[in-house]
This record gives structure tokens, sequence and C-alpha cells, in this order.
């Protein structure tokens, strides 16, 4: 990683126009940072580590994690959604490096990431596949056919990261996690911008497909203190 | 063995001699593909009754690095998982093969929720993908070998009508099946071949058979148009390729009669495969009157 995490409210800014939005109002903003500073093994081989953004609405924070690690020039930032930009308000892999997949249409990501996982078993590479989806996004009936099928062809290089802001209609208490554990995947429920938590349970391989619901409706935390980027100093 | 049977055939065979080959499918004909799936549990994937994830689990396996095939029934595997088709495939910018297996009127009895018609239209709206209607076993073999061995995003249509006789796989060039000078064109696509020979064994007629339909091969149809008279006979929606043909004769003024599963009116009805296909007036005698009307209506005249 080239940048801090205190870098990123500024490579936002370049996108929003606004100082005042901060970098932890974005809710996926911490998960997508922890994900590529402290857990995914990241880069061009055929054996790095895939992190799929499935939820492709609201890319400001990838963005700005892609330009922190010094895939996206900064420059790109400031006239993104322009006609002439490779930044969409919907990430698109074919134009932006570091992109595993084009996204904006709910409830693809995580269908996708369970081909990626079989795929890369069956070629024998031992690759870690993560996919971030939103809460409300799981009601989308295609995410019920995958959980169930990653269950059952017990994928364990896969993760889910619920990014819950509660921003579904018609649920009930318990209901993301329940949907999960009824086909059998591990899971755990963490504070989705303490980074500590969100490290240890991203980081974390259960020998069966795994989901981790990061809780943003808490309230906002001030930008934290400087983290480490040494993965061991995250256990 | 039959177009079907003869798929899987080659698709298992192409599991097992190429390790970069996958194939998916959702239970449907699964009678058929239990014995390599057997042998190659990883990159033979039975996902279930789960059509949205067949698609984009066959894309994701594209974008791991494999070239997968993807199975069911046409209706399912375009009509009902289209997005998946278009975004998973398409828009990722990934290739694989669907095959799908039905199209219009295998599964006649069945009745409408079980054919579909309108197959080769949605698929023709995705930029680059390459359509194939083999429609002899010996012409499934090859375009599915074929469609393996390129990298893009190919269908392949494969149903139980055939043809008698067997032609090459050339994506892009059409193939001249009877060559009369100065004699109205019929295009004959995929199964429809041998109604329009015998709905045209006794008149002057040019006929072309395609096995590949997209691309299509604008100079091939160029090359034969000696009247100003196409005819356009596809075993799925109507006028499907229409648009294909005023591209290649935009610059010759030209009459076009295209005909195919009638697309104003739902049929509703069960019965028999070729009962279906005389009802969308696509057997000789339907070919052959619609043919003899169309010419009869005049020929072009400069409008004044």
């Amino acid at each position: 990683m080239t940048s801090t995490y205190e870098e990123l409210p500024r490579l936002m800014s370049l996108m929003t126009g606004d100082e005042k939005h901060s970098a932890a109002a974005t809710s996926t903003l911490d998960v997508i940072w922890v994900l590529h500073d402290r857990v995914l093994s990241l880069g061009p081989g055929e054996d790095r580590d895939r992190f799929l953004l499935s939820k492709g609405h609201g890319p400001m924070a990838y963005y700005a994690v892609l330009a922190a690690r010094g895939l996206v020039p900064e420059e790109w930032l400031t006239d993104w959604g322009s006609f002439e930009s490779p930044l969409g308000l919907h990430p698109d892999r074919n134009l932006v490096p570091g992109v595993e997949i084009s996204s904006g249409s709910l409830g693809h990501g995580l269908p996708l990431a369970v081909g990626t996982a079989l795929g890369l078993r069956a070629r024998g590479v031992d690759s870690r596949v993560v996919v971030l989806v939103g809460d409300a996004e799981l009601d989308e009936g295609s995410n019920a056919e995958a959980l169930a099928l990653a269950a059952a062809r017990g994928l364990d290089a896969l993760t889910v990261v619920v990014v819950d802001n509660r921003s579904a209609s018609f649920t009930t208490p318990g209901r993301i996690v329940a949907r999960f554990v009824a086909e059998g995947w591990a899971y755990a429920v963490v504070d989705g911008h303490d980074h500590d938590a969100l490290a240890s349970a991203l980081s974390a391989r259960p020998g069966r497909p795994n989901v981790v619901v990061a809780d943003v409706s808490g309230p906002v935390r001030p930008v934290a203190p400087a983290p480490s980027t040494h993965p061991e100093d995250a256990r | 063995m039959n177009p079907r049977q003869q798929f899987a055939a080659t698709a298992s065979a192409l599991v097992r001699e190429d390790p970069s080959v996958a194939l998916v499918y959702a239970e449907i004909s699964g009678q058929f593909l239990g014995e390599v799936e057997r042998d190659h549990p990883d990159r033979v994937v039975n996902v279930g009754i789960r059509e949205q994830l067949l698609v984009n689990v066959g894309a994701g396996m594209a974008l791991a690095g494999l070239r997968p095939i993807v199975h069911t029934f046409s209706s399912f595997l375009v009509e009902r998982a289209f997005e998946q088709v278009k975004l998973g495939f398409g828009h990722q910018g990934v290739g694989g093969v669907l095959v799908g297996v039905g199209g219009s009127f295998d599964v006649a009895a069945g009745g409408r929720t079980h054919q579909a018609p309108g197959d080769m239209a949605l698929l023709d709206t995705l930029p680059g993908i390459s359509l194939h209607a083999p429609s002899t076993s010996a012409e499934v073999d090859a375009a599915l070998r074929a469609a393996i061995a390129s990298d893009g995003l190919d269908y392949l249509r494969v149903v139980a009508q055939t043809n008698e006789v067997s032609y090459p796989h050339r994506p892009g060039r059409f193939h001249v099946v009877r060559r009369v000078p100065g004699a109205p064109v019929v295009l004959a696509v995929g199964p429809a071949l041998d109604a329009v020979l015998a709905a045209t064994a006794d008149r002057p007629a040019t006929v072309l058979y395609a096995n590949t339909i997209r691309p299509f091969d604008p100079a091939g149809l160029r090359a034969v148009v000696d009247v100003p008279e196409v005819v356009l006979v596809e075993p799925w929606t109507a006028g499907t390729s229409a648009h294909a043909v005023a591209e290649a004769l935009r610059e010759v003024p030209h009459r076009l009669l295209a005909l195919g599963v009638d697309r104003r009116h739902e049929l509703r009805r069960y019965g028999r495969p070729e009962e279906h296909v005389a009802a969308h007036g696509l057997d000789a005698a339907g070919l052959r009157a619609s043919i003899a009307g169309f010419l009869a209506a005049g020929s072009l005249r400069a409008i004044s």
C-alpha cells in the first residue's frame, strides 16, 4: 500500500468535492481498506486473492483504496463519471486496473464468486475469494441460489462480507446470519468500523464458506489512528 | 445419436481431453452426464434447479481461467437468466459456450413455458456473440469443438429437428446449396433447410444455408442476389436476422420476406413439434405458399 488510511478522506474528497463527507461516513470504506491493507494477498498473479465488489453503487471508497494502492492515478478521481473517465458510477473490470468484476446490478457478485472459487479450485489455485455485498442486496434471490451451492460444494476459500447498514426493506432481526447458517456457513458479526475486529474476522478460514456481517449501523467513529500495515500485528 | 445426445457426448469428450474445459448444468441432461461428472467432479458441476446461478457460475469459472460450457433448456438458459448472460459474460468481457436445448418446438406438448423462440433475438442484442444452429449431430459435434477452441461468447442452439445433409462449420460464410442465376434467393437457417429445399424444388431459387447466423455473411449474400427478392427462413422469431439482411443489402434495392415463428400471437397449443412447425408456416407446404405469394405480389418498382 502506498498510502495510509488517513489519506483516504482526501482521496474521497476529490470525488465528492466535500471534505466533510468523511471517510467513515461511507459504509464500505473500512471493510475495503482492511481487506486490502491487512487481509488479502493481492497482485497481478493468477494466485492472487480475489476481491469482488458486488455492491457496485457508491464506489468512491473502492476507487479511493485503488488510488491508495497506486492502481488508479489520483487525477482519475476528479472527473469520475465523465465520458472520458474509466471510473463510472459502477466499476468496470475492463476499464479499471485491479477490479475483478464489473458490478452495479445487484445479486451478481456472489454467484460469480462461487464460480470463481470453483474454477480456481479446479485449477489447483488456493486463493481466497472475498465478495462484498450489501444487506439489501441479499434480498436478490440469486444470492440464495449461490450460498446453497457454496456450502454444498464446501467452498472453504469463499468469504462473503455483508456490509449491513440496515437498508433492506421487510427485514427481521438476525435474518442475514440465519440465511447463511441454514445452509451450513460459518459466521461472525463484527463492528464494521473496528479495524482489528474486521481484520480478525476476515482473516479466518474456518474450513467452510464463511460470512462476516460488518455492522455499520452504529455511531460513526472518528477516523481511527493509523493502523499497522503488518498482517502479523493484526492477529 | 440425436443432436442432444451428441452434445452430451462431445461435451464429455472435451472435458476429458482438455483440463481447461468446464461443464456446468442445472439438472437438465444429467442422464447423459453422470459418467464424466463422476470422473471430473471439479470441472463438471450440476448446480441444481438454479439457472441464474448456472450462468454466473460459468462466468465465474471463465474469470478463473477456464472455458465453460453452460447448459440447460434454452428457455431457462437465455430467457430466465438473460441478465446473467449479458453481465456475467458480455459485460465482464469473458467467453464461454452456452448450449441450449429445446429451441422453439422440441417441447411442443409442454407449452409456452418450455419453448424459446425468442432466444436468438435476445442474444443478438449482445455485441460480438456467435450464434450457431447446428442441424445434424455431426454439425453439433463440429460446432461445439470449434466453439471451445475459440475464446469468445458462443451460443449453440441444439434441437431435435435435423436436416438430411451435414455441412461444414465455417462461421461467417454461408453455404451455397443450390445456385440458380437470375433467381430469387432463399436463406435457410438451421433446421429450416430441408423444408426450404422441398418448398423450392419446383421453382427456380438460389438456396443458401447458414448453420452459423452470427457472424452473418453479408458478402456471401450479396454475391448471389441477382434479382431483388430475398426470402429469409428462421425457425425462431420471425425477422430475427432481417436487420442483418438489410445491412448486407443497404446499397441494393430489394424486397425481403422474413419467415419464422409468429411474433404477433402466442400459439397457445400443445401437440407435436411438426404441428407447431406447420402452424407457423415453416413446413414445406407453408413455405411454398408464402414464397409464391411474395413473388407473385410484384417486383420492386421506383416509388414516385
